[in-house]
C-alpha cells in the first residue's frame, strides 16, 4: 500500500496537512472511559489522548450523584442484587453476560479510583460512603432502596475526571487538547488511525496508531432541553456510521427526570436519593400513582414519564412545563453537606435557595443508551455481532456493549465508563502484544476529512447552521423525546430529511484558520443530523414500548417480536436494520413494576 | 417562579475582540445590542449573538453548568464563568466582556491556557504514595481528614484566579494560585506521602514566597474556593520543614 506523506497531499486543496503523529495507542475523547483506558494502556505503551476540549472540560465532570458498586460499606449488598436491578432497569434489553462483568468488577474499579487518589466522601469508620439512587434495591427488588452509590459529595464525576487526568499526567500520557477528530482511517477492516482538525491553529493532522480507542461521549445535544454539554454532539457514532459500520439501539435516549427548568441543567438524582420529593401543582407527591413502592426512587424512565404526564395533563406548577423537586424538609445542614452543588446551581441559575423554596424541574435530554456496538472486551464489531474491526475499540457513552439496554440506572454510567474504559485499556494491551506492528497509512487517509473542511469553508449557500440546529432540536424535543408515536415520527423523519437538504446549502461567517467555532459547529451539526436520522428511524421501526422508548401507539412491551437489539447502518441515503439477540443468563424477562 | 419570568431588557454587550474583523493584530471593542430575557446568562447571550448576528464571535464553552471551567472571562471587570453569570443581576445596561488577563489571546475571548497547565504540572498534581494500598480494600480516611480536602478538590481549572493575580502579572514564571491550591489539595491529603516532591517547585523565587496576600484570587474564584488560605497553609508547612 502506498503510504501517506504530507508533501504528496499538500496541494490537493487549500487546507494544510501539518503533521503525522505516531503513537502506539490513539485515544479519542478525554472523559472517564477515554482517560481510564489511557491510564491502563500507558502502563505499557505510548498513548496519545486526542480531544476536542481540554481533558478536564469533558462532560463526565458534570456527573454528580455517584458510581455504583456493591461494596457493602454501609449495609449488606451483593453483586447479584446489583445485577438484578440493572437487568430489570434495562427493561430486560441489557446483555446479562456484560452486566455480570459490570457488577462483579465494580468494587475493584471503585477501590482503584480510591487508590489513585479520588476524594470520596467517607463513612464514620473511614470507608467509601454510599447513598441511595433510583432503581437500586435490596434482595432482588424485594427490599427497599439500598446504599450502593459511592460518592464525593455531589461532585462525583468532577472528582473522578480530575483523578484520571492527574494519573494520565503521572503516567506520561501525551495530550492533544482541542484537536477535533474528523474521521477514522479504516482499510481492509484494519483501523490505522484518525484524522483531526487543529482547532487552535487550523490544519489537518493525522494520528497514526496501532490501536484506536473511542471514548467520545453522548449525543443528547440533539434535543432542545438537555443536561449534556454543548460539545456532546455524537461525534464518535457519526464517524462510525460514515465508515460504513453499524450503530446499536440508538432509539433509546434517556431523559433525566430533574433538569433545572428552561436550562435543562442536571439536578442530581442524589436529591431524591437523599430524600427529596416530587410535587405537582396540587402539592401532591404524584409518584405514588406511578411507582407506589419506590416513589421518587423509581428508575428514570418511569419517573420522567410520570413528570411529563403530570405536565401534559395540566398539573405542572401553575399549568406550566415544570413540577417541583422539594428538598426543604431535608434541612439546611444536610443540603449543604451532601448536596452543595445542587444548592449552588439552583441559586446561580434560577435564583432559588432550595433550603427555603422548591426547585422547578422538567425532564431533560441526558444519556444515550445506544451507540457503537462492541464485545465485552470493547472491540468494535464490524457487523454488530461477532466480527471485530482490527485495532478499533470503544467504551463509555459512545459505545453499546450493552449493559444499560433500554434504560440506564443512575450511577451505572460512571461505572460503565470507568469499568469498560479499563477493560478497553487491558484489551488494547493484549492486542498490542499480539500485533506489535503499525499498519500502513493509506495515501488518501486525510482526503475525506480535508474535503469536508474545504466544503464547509467554501460553502456559499444561504442557510444558517444555528437555524437548522435549532429546528432539529425543537423537532426532536417535540416528537422523539419522553413519549413518541408513529404518526409524529413519520413526519419527523421527513423533517429531518429536509434539514439534511438544507444543511447542504449552508454558509458560515468565519473563514479563518484560527479557533474557527463557526467551522466546528457546522461539522458538529452534520454529525448530529446523522445520529438524529438513525434515532428517528429506530424509534419508528421499534413498534413497542420498552424502557426509555415509549410509543403511545404501542404502549406495551413486546417480547415476542422485540426482545432484540437494533443494528442500524446508513446505506444509499437511508437507514437499514438488522438485529442481534439479547443475551439472557440469569433473569428471565418479567413485567416491570416499581 | 415570578410572574415576570418573560421580562426583557435591552443590553449592550461591549466585547473586546482580537484576531478578527480584518484587524488581525489589534484589540478593539465591538458593541452588540441584545434584548435579554430574565434568566439568561452571559453565555446564553454570547451564543445568541454568535448564532444570530455574528458567526465570527469566538469564545470557549462546553457544559453550560458551571463545572467544566471553559468559559471563564472578564465580565464587567470581574473574572467569572459566563455560563453562570445572570445578565439581569449585573445591573446597568452595558456588559463589558473581555478575555482573561495575563494569558496570550488567541482570538476574541479565547486565551492560551498552556501557561496555566504547565504550572499545574510543575507541582506534580497527583497523589504520591510509597506504601502500597491494601489489595482488595480502599485506604481508610477519617471523615475529619477527608473534610480537609473540602475547598480544595473542587477546583475546575478555569484560570480565573491566576489571571487576577498581580504577582502573576509582574512575573510570568510565577506559579499562580491555581497551582498552589492543587499542590495543597495533595499535601493536605492524609493518604499522600509525597509532600517533598509537591513542594519542590513551590520553594523557589517564582513560587510561594511571591504571594503577597492580595486576595484577588479569592474574589475571582467562581467556585468560592480560597487559594490564599491554601497558600498560607503551604507557607507554614514549608517553614516547618525548613526549620526542621
Amino acid at each position: 500500500m502506498a503510504t501517506l506523506d504530507p508533501e504528496t497531499i499538500h496541494d490537493v486543496t487549500g487546507v494544510p496537512v501539518h503533521n503525522i503523529h505516531r503513537h502506539d495507542v490513539v485515544v479519542v475523547g478525554a472523559g472517564l472511559a477515554a482517560m481510564r483506558a489511557a491510564v491502563e494502556a500507558s502502563k505499557d505503551y505510548d498513548v496519545a489522548v486526542v480531544s476536542k476540549v481540554f481533558p478536564t472540560r469533558s462532560h463526565s465532570g458534570a456527573a454528580q450523584g455517584g458510581i455504583a458498586a456493591s461494596l457493602a460499606n454501609e449495609e449488606e449488598d451483593h453483586w447479584e442484587w446489583h445485577m438484578f436491578d440493572t437487568v430489570k432497569g434495562s427493561d430486560y434489553l441489557g446483555d446479562q453476560d456484560a452486566i455480570e462483568i459490570l457488577v462483579k468488577e465494580a468494587p475493584i474499579v471503585v477501590r482503584e479510583y480510591e487508590h489513585m487518589g479520588a476524594p470520596f466522601s467517607r463513612t464514620p469508620d473511614g470507608r467509601i460512603a454510599q447513598r441511595m439512587f433510583g432503581g437500586h434495591t435490596k434482595d432482588f427488588g424485594k427490599g427497599g432502596p439500598i446504599l450502593r452509590a459511592c460518592y464525593a459529595a455531589d461532585r462525583t464525576g468532577h472528582a473522578l475526571l480530575h483523578t484520571l487526568y492527574e494519573n494520565c499526567v503521572k503516567n506520561g500520557v501525551r495530550f492533544y487538547p482541542e484537536f477535533y477528530v474528523l474521521g477514522l482511517v479504516i482499510r481492509d477492516n484494519i483501523c490505522r488511525g484518525v484524522v483531526a482538525w487543529d482547532v487552535i491553529n487550523g490544519g489537518v493532522h493525522v494520528f497514526h496508531g496501532k490501536a484506536v480507542m473511542f471514548g467520545t461521549g453522548g449525543h443528547a445535544r440533539i434535543y432542545k432541553i438537555a443536561s449534556i454539554s454543548l460539545s456532546s454532539t455524537g461525534d464518535g457514532p457519526a464517524m462510525v456510521l460514515r465508515a460504513g459500520l453499524p450503530l446499536e439501539d440508538m432509539e433509546f435516549v434517556q431523559f433525566h427526570p430533574t433538569g433545572l427548568y428552561i436550562h435543562g441543567i442536571l439536578v442530581s438524582e442524589a436529591a431524591r436519593g437523599e430524600g427529596g420529593y416530587l410535587i405537582n401543582d396540587a402539592g401532591e407527591r404524584f409518584m405514588k400513582k406511578y411507582a407506589p413502592e419506590k416513589m421518587e426512587l423509581a428508575p428514570r424512565d418511569v419517573t420522567s414519564r410520570a413528570i411529563q404526564k403530570e405536565i401534559d395533563e395540566g398539573r405542572g406548577i401553575g399549568g406550566k412545563n415544570y413540577v417541583y423537586c422539594d428538598l426543604r424538609h431535608l434541612g439546611e445542614e444536610k443540603i449543604m453537606t451532601l448536596l452543595p452543588q445542587i444548592h449552588e446551581l439552583a441559586w446561580k441559575f434560577l435564583h432559588i435557595d432550595c433550603v427555603k423554596d422548591p426547585i422547578p424541574i422538567q425532564p431533560t435530554g441526558h444519556y444515550s443508551m445506544g451507540g457503537i456496538p462492541t464485545d465485552n472486551d470493547c472491540r468494535v464489531l464490524a457487523d454488530g455481532k461477532s466480527k471485530p474491526v482490527v485495532g478499533f475499540f470503544a467504551a463509555g457513552e459512545c459505545a453499546c456493549v450493552s449493559v444499560h439496554g433500554a434504560n440506564r440506572l443512575g450511577t451505572n454510567s460512571l461505572l460503565e465508563a470507568s469499568l469498560f474504559g479499563r477493560r478497553a485499556g487491558k484489551s488494547i494491551v493484549r492486542f498490542l502484544r499480539e500485533e506489535p506492528d503499525l499498519a500502513d497509512l493509506p495515501v488518501d487517509a486525510a482526503n475525506e476529512a480535508i474535503a469536508e473542511v474545504e466544503g464547509i469553508l467554501s460553502a456559499a449557500g444561504a442557510e444558517k447552521v444555528s437555524a437548522i440546529r435549532a429546528e432539529m432540536q425543537a423537532e426532536m424535543s417535540a416528537n422523539c423525546a419522553v413519549f413518541r408515536n408513529g404518526c409524529n415520527l413519520e413526519k419527523l423523519s421527513e423533517e429531518v430529511k429536509s434539514l439534511r437538504e438544507r444543511y447542504k446549502r449552508i454558509r458560515i461567517d468565519d473563514k479563518s484558520m484560527t479557533f474557527n467555532m463557526d467551522l466546528t459547529e457546522a461539522i458538529e451539526l452534520g454529525r448530529m443530523l446523522d445520529v438524529t436520522e438513525v434515532i428517528v428511524a429506530g424509534a419508528l421501526n421499534r413498534t413497542e414500548s420498552r424502557g426509555a422508548h415509549s410509543r403511545t401507539d404501542h404502549p406495551k412491551r413486546d417480547d415476542v417480536n422485540w426482545l432484540k437489539h437494533t443494528l442500524a447502518w446508513k446505506k444509499d441515503g437511508s437507514v437499514k436494520f438488522d438485529y442481534r439477540p439479547v443475551v439472557i443468563t440469569r433473569f428471565e424477562p418479567k413485567e416491570r413494576k416499581y | 417562579m415570578a410572574a415576570n419570568e418573560h421580562e426583557t431588557k435591552l443590553f449592550t454587550f461591549r466585547v473586546k475582540r482580537y484576531g478578527t474583523g480584518g484587524r488581525e493584530k489589534e484589540h478593539y471593542n465591538q458593541d452588540y445590542k441584545l434584548e435579554v430575557m430574565k434568566g439568561q446568562s452571559v453565555l446564553d447571550c454570547l451564543n445568541e449573538l454568535r448564532w444570530k448576528h455574528d458567526g465570527t464571535l469566538t469564545f470557549r464553552r462546553s457544559c453550560k453548568s458551571g463545572i467544566c471551567g471553559s468559559c471563564a472571562m472578564t465580565i464587567n471587570g470581574v473574572n467569572r464563568l459566563a455560563c453562570e453569570t445572570q445578565v439581569m443581576a449585573l445591573g446597568g445596561s452595558v456588559v463589558t466582556v473581555e478575555p482573561l488577563k495575563g494569558y496570550p489571546v488567541i482570538k476574541d475571548l479565547v486565551v492560551d491556557i498552556d501557561p496555566l497547565v504547565e504550572k499545574l504540572l510543575a507541582v506534580k498534581p497527583y497523589l504520591i504514595t510509597k506504601t502500597p494500598p491494601p489489595s482488595d480494600q480502599e485506604r481508610l480516611q477519617s471523615q475529619a481528614d477527608r473534610a480537609k480536602l473540602d475547598g480544595l478538590y473542587e477546583c475546575i481549572l478555569c484560570g480565573a484566579c491566576t489571571s487576577s493575580c498581580p504577582s502573576y502579572w509582574a512575573d510570568e514564571k510565577y506559579l499562580g494560585p491555581h497551582a498552589f491550591l492543587k499542590a495543597y489539595r495533595f499535601i493536605a491529603d492524609s493518604r499522600d506521602e509525597g509532600a517533598r516532591e509537591h513542594f519542590e517547585a513551590l520553594d523557589d523565587k517564582h513560587g510561594l514566597w511571591r504571594c503577597h496576600t492580595i486576595f484577588n484570587c479569592v474574589e475571582a474564584c467562581p467556585k468560592s474556593l480560597n487559594p490564599t488560605k491554601a497558600i498560607a497553609a503551604l507557607k507554614r508547612e514549608l517553614a516547618k520543614e525548613r526549620i526542621g
